[in-house]
């Protein structure tokens, strides 16, 4: 069957909550009338993204009533966006919330905070510590929730693809290195390459939302992206420029698509395990763990 | 073989002409500013400038400064005025020579070198002062005109012609906006004369330096952006002495492009642990 998904390639006002808030709704609106059943949202798109000392006063619970009556615009709608989390233990995180009717259906917090470079996210908010996907109701049964650079580590969305996501959806605010050179296309199309990667090794789907817009003489590039679970190009939006992209998702492609390429269900979990469980060992200096090799 | 192994850095001059329009009208929106001031030297990098602001935010929201002094070359103003017809923007010619001489009195005349660059920074600061006056009139923000060949080598004035709001061309070398100015549109007369700051007459950049633009932007490209070493650029067939003399050049001038350091005393600091955004929700005015 048919599931509409829609990319909200939008430009936040950065630590403007209210601002912020106030455009979510709209392209949710827009979103439901286009038939969309989930609307991704980028990274932060509730605060911006350069935020430096602004964390603190952008932040909030994942319960806050706020973000669940955003789900609310859109009944049946799932909505997954991008904004910085005050925990119970009072951390603050870069974190994606999936909400649907009003209910928080899921959390995931950044785990791989880029601090190098025109990156200093480290600085300013705390890595996330679990990667899950999340039980969002049939035809996706599950999805994989990642911001931005999680993306750069193929642990993660392989662990989601494990762990039961037929789709995994990637939050970003990624701005363009070297724009208008040789070298912006190459970033551009490492990010393309990754995810064409992701949807075919994980035989899932990849819905991409990456925002657009300047902070502090940062452009943000765009080019969100759907892609079916054999890496075709379902959707694709304009580089630099808002968009809401609207595309369907065949949920029966994607099954046939596990059946004729297994990879998920042959992979050795076990043997990954112990061969990670060896190189943390030697690593860290501890014992090595005893060799399952049969004798 | 030296050029393929050591190109000038190329880029698509229709995107970047649209990542830096994007940048001023977000700057605008952000700092709650409609209009711009540049100071119009004639030359090709406030041209470029002054044909970004229109493209930005149109004719109307743009003011062209001309600011002479007695010694300036006639042609320099004939080549802003160029600019100005062009784009149709307001203009405003402010003869700056009554402002400085009594300063210049002051340093005197030698012919050193020395001398004459405290000469020219004054008709840099100077301007600097007419322009941002000329801003707080016309209700509006101050766009830089250095570029990043300026910038690294510390080829500026420091509160002088490196002041500004925002910098829009501050990322691109001297050999990349030229082609960012033809897609522009910048009259032909523009392009092809050699860059000058025209702070005293005969003055050229590339007289000053020592070496063409091509190849300074060559090793800057190859020192900064692909972070090779001097070693490496000599043996790819840069030019060693100038290598090394753009290699110092860029570490001596490190202070002008940033703040300077302040002594840390407090719980928090601003830049160094007191850090936000420039712009936020209850700093833009009229908010």
């Amino acid at each position: 069957m048919e599931y509409r998904i829609a990319l909200a390639q939008l430009t936040p006002r950065l630590g403007d909550l209210e601002a912020n808030f106030e455009l979510a709704r709209g392209w949710v609106r827009r979103a439901d009338d286009q038939g969309a059943r989930l609307t991704v949202f980028p990274e932060l798109a509730l605060t911006g993204y350069l935020l430096s000392d602004l964390v603190p006063e952008v932040a909030m619970r994942a319960s806050d009533a706020r973000l669940t009556a955003l789900s609310r615009e859109a009944p049946g709608m799932l909505v997954a966006i991008g904004f910085v989390e005050e925990t119970e233990s009072l951390r603050f995180c870069n974190s994606a919330a999936l909400l649907r009717d009003g209910e928080l259906i899921g959390v995931h917090r950044k785990v791989y905070l880029p601090t190098y470079g025109m990156f200093d996210e480290g600085r300013f908010t705390r890595h996330g510590d679990r990667i899950r996907s999340e039980a969002v109701g049939e035809p996706l049964g599950r999805i994989g929730l990642s911001i931005c650079e999680d993306f750069w580590h193929a642990s993660l969305p392989m662990l989601q693809a494990q762990d039961g996501a037929r789709l995994l959806v990637n939050l970003a605010a990624g701005p363009a290195r070297a724009p208008g050179s040789a070298a912006g296309l190459a970033a551009i199309a490492g990010w393309h390459k990754m995810q064409d990667t992701y949807a075919l090794l994980g035989t899932v789907a990849v819905a991409f939302c990456n925002r657009v817009g300047n902070e502090e003489g940062l452009t943000f590039w765009g080019g969100s992206r759907l892609l079916a679970a054999d890496g075709s190009i379902i959707a694709e939006a304009p580089l630099y420029e808002e968009a809401l992209v609207v595309g369907a998702l065949e949920t029966d492609d994607l099954r046939m698509q596990r059946y004729s390429l297994p990879l998920l269900a042959d992979e050795r979990l076990e043997l990954v395990r112990r061969e990670l469980d060896r190189i943390i060992a030697e690593r860290a200096g501890f014992p090595e763990p005893p060799d399952g090799d049969e004798a | 073989m030296t050029a393929e192994r050591t190109p000038l850095p190329e880029i698509d001059a229709e995107q970047v002409i649209g990542i830096i329009v994007t940048f001023i009208r977000s700057q605008l929106e952000q700092t709650g500013f409609k209009r711009l001031v540049v100071g119009l030297s004639g030359g090709v990098d406030s041209a470029t400038v002054a044909y970004l602001a229109v493209r930005a935010v149109g004719a109307d929201n743009l003011l062209a400064l001309l600011m002479p002094y007695r010694t300036s070359s006639p042609a320099s103003e004939t080549d802003a005025l160029r600019v100005v017809e062009a784009l149709g923007c307001r203009s405003e010619r402010i003869d700056i020579t009554p402002m400085v001489e009594p300063m210049l009195a002051l340093i005197g005349d030698a012919d050193d070198l020395a001398t004459r660059v405290r000469r020219g920074n004054v008709l840099a600061r100077q301007r600097m002062i007419v322009l941002y006056d000329r801003s707080a009139a016309f209700d509006a923000l101050v766009a830089g005109t250095s570029n990043k060949t300026e910038a690294l080598l510390g080829y500026g004035t420091l509160y002088g012609d490196m002041a500004a709001a925002i910098a829009p061309i501050g990322d691109l070398y001297k050999s990349q906006l030229r082609s960012v100015a033809t897609a522009l549109g910048v009259p032909a007369e523009i392009l092809a004369k050699p860059p000058s700051a025209d702070l005293w007459p005969g003055q050229t950049d590339e007289g000053e330096l020592g070496a063409s633009y091509d190849d300074l932007d060559r090793i800057l490209f190859a020192l900064v952006d692909r972070r090779w070493t001097a070693e490496r650029c000599a043996a790819a067939g840069l030019d060693a002495r100038l290598v090394a003399w753009v290699a110092r050049r860029v570490a001596r001038n490190e202070f002008k492009r940033q703040l300077p350091p302040v002594a840390k005393l407090s719980l928090r600091t601003p830049g160094v642990d007191h850090l936000y955004p420039r712009r936020r929700p209850g700093s833009r005015r009229g908010s």
